[in-house]
């Protein structure tokens, strides 16, 4: 299984279009992803991101189009792949507290009727450590900040134990702490040789924390490393006039207009 | 009042009674906290209403009256009725709510022409059939009370079974799906358990009134823990109270009917939790408002007086 899996790419989606309506929203995208990279997943809002990564999950259907994940189908797949969705995605005053959604991530491992034991305690509790956590665990999710709720939904991906991790803004609206406990887990994710799709907003980060860029507009402008594709040309392609290039000390910094 | 209660316990049918209704109020309440969870508090009352012409038809095809055959006609209508929500939210732009509205009402008024015109054939005041608007647990038969003990049984029996997937549906239906779990399977046998919940509790509670059995101490529960599994038995709890309430107390005269008692009961329930349940009700809300506003006051007190004294010694 892992001996295969250094050849095959961790994912490869093929030609994929979504619609709402008759309105396409994600247009013949197709792209693959090196193995042990942190790729960031760019691009001006309504782009297209969030639907992308949820039409790869299978969360919405795609019109046309495959994904493969580790050379088979995303079904076959599952239990490698982990989630971590948008905060906003639900229901924060549910009766349930930190450890309790951590371990949830296990359920999938678990199978029917099985209820978490010892075993997925603590490795539920030494997640929510790893993320800095650990004080909060029978917290209820509804006292915790944004921050520390996506940290909740970080541990509750990082129990699964997959290689390929889709993470939908995981830096939207986090205090620093957050933001820097979610990089060192990346670091950490990239050294144990997994693979992490981000949708990422903040341009001015993209070059510090990722290795590899994909840029949509609808359709994907481009793929590849950050050094050869994070471009002023190729982000004005995929932000449009939404973008000015601001040159200071040699080097060329983006802003956001 | 002992002798009330003695007297209860003594009478066979009372007692049967009197434990269906309580094994109701467990099962409802315990599949109705998931309901309240899932913000489709609504969806019960749709069942409930939507029931009423699938029981007078059942009624109409067999000229019995027979809780199982009831059963299946509620469930059948049931089904029915969240197919026609489910077919509105899809195919136009109404939202849910609306749909739901629509759709019981409907169901509601076919059921009450039926049921008129059952009442006009003659037929119909020997069924009691009328009894199902607002319920009468005391026109139960033993047989319809084997069935009610049953279907509550299962009820909580599939809860328990299915707690952790139908807890995690509830919380993140799209991380379920994402780890491999049939979501739409899971709502479905959702959905069948509560229509199966409503169609049960009919006969005791009335199809106006059952689906506050699903609802109600679902959200006096929420009041008094942060942890599912104790929602769900407080829930029961409640539930299991109220339909003990309703049943003990519609004994008492000939025309009380139970439906309404158990309604009662219920709400009760949830005032008193809404007002003093520890933490999330309202008073020790109000308290420690209080408490905050106090200990401001003093420490301002405090550094203003502070501040004085440090400006006179200069």
């Amino acid at each position: 299984m892992k001996k295969e899996s250094t050849a095959v790419a961790p994912l490869t989606v093929s030609g994929i279009t979504v619609a709402y309506q008759r309105k396409a929203v994600v247009e013949d995208v197709s792209f693959a992803l090196p193995e042990g990279n942190l790729v960031a997943l760019i691009g001006p809002n309504g782009a297209g991101k969030s639907t992308l990564l949820k039409a790869i999950l299978g969360l919405v259907p795609s019109i046309s189009g495959s994904v493969s994940i580790y050379g088979d189908t995303y079904k076959k797949m599952r239990s490698r792949v982990g989630y971590v969705p948008q905060r906003e995605s639900v229901d924060w005053d549910f009766p349930t507290d930190a450890l309790d959604v951590v371990m949830m991530g296990r359920y999938g491992h678990l199978g029917w009727i099985k209820r978490p034991g010892r075993k997925e305690k603590d490795l539920a509790m030494s997640t929510l450590d790893k993320v800095g956590m650990a004080d909060f665990a029978r917290r209820q999710i509804s006292q915790l900040s944004g921050g520390q709720q996506q940290r909740v939904f970080l541990a509750r991906a990082l129990v699964q134990e997959a290689d390929l991790y889709f993470m939908d803004e995981p830096f939207a609206g986090v205090d620093a702490a957050t933001e820097k406990a979610i990089i060192a887990l990346l670091g950490e994710l990239k050294r144990a040789g997994k693979t992490v799709l981000v949708v990422h907003h903040d341009l001015s980060t993209v070059e510090e924390y990722f290795d590899h860029v994909l840029l949509l507009n609808k359709k994907l402008i481009a793929a590849g490393p950050v050094e050869t594709t994070f471009t002023p040309e190729l982000l004005h392609e995929t932000y449009g006039g939404k973008l000015a290039i601001v040159s200071s000390n040699g080097r060329e910094a983006l802003v956001k207009q | 009042m002992l002798d009330w209660l003695i007297s209860l316990w003594s009478d066979p049918n009372t007692r049967w009674i009197l434990m269906g209704c309580t094994l109701l109020g467990l099962g409802s309440g315990v599949i109705g906290s998931f309901t309240f969870l899932r913000r489709e508090s609504l969806l019960g009352d749709t069942l409930a209403h939507a029931a009423l012409p699938g029981v007078c038809i059942a009624f109409m095809l067999h000229e019995v009256k027979s809780a199982s055959l009831f059963l299946i006609g509620a469930l059948v209508a049931g089904i029915a009725a969240v197919f026609c929500v489910s077919a509105i939210t899809r195919w136009t732009k109404i939202k849910s709510d609306a749909a739901m509205g629509i759709v019981l009402t409907f169901f509601f008024g076919v059921g009450t022409v039926m049921l008129t015109h059952i009442q006009h054939s003659g037929s119909g005041s020997q069924s009691g059939l009328d009894k199902y608007l607002f319920g009468q647990a005391a026109a139960m038969v033993t047989s319809d009370v084997y069935i009610l003990m049953g279907v509550s049984v299962l009820l909580v029996i599939a809860a328990m079974l299915l707690f952790k997937e139908f807890k995690l549906i509830s919380f993140d239906p799209g991380f379920a799906r994402g780890i491999g779990l049939p979501v739409g399977v899971l709502e479905h046998a959702m959905l069948i358990l509560t229509t199966v919940a409503v169609a049960a509790g009919i006969q005791a509670v009335g199809v106006v009134l059952v689906a506050a059995l699903l609802i109600t101490p679902a959200a006096a529960a929420r009041y008094w823990t942060d942890r599912l599994p104790v929602m769900l038995a407080y829930a029961g709890v409640f539930g299991a109270l109220s339909g003990a309430s309703g049943a003990a107390i519609s004994t008492l005269g000939e025309g009380i009917p139970t439906g309404p008692v158990t309604v009662l009961a219920a709400t009760l329930f949830f005032v008193l939790s809404l007002l003093l349940a520890p933490r999330r009700g309202l008073l020790s809300k109000s308290l420690r408002h209080r408490n905050l506003k106090a200990d401001y006051a003093r420490s301002a007190e405090r550094s203003a007086l502070n501040a004085a004294e440090g400006g006179s010694q200069k």
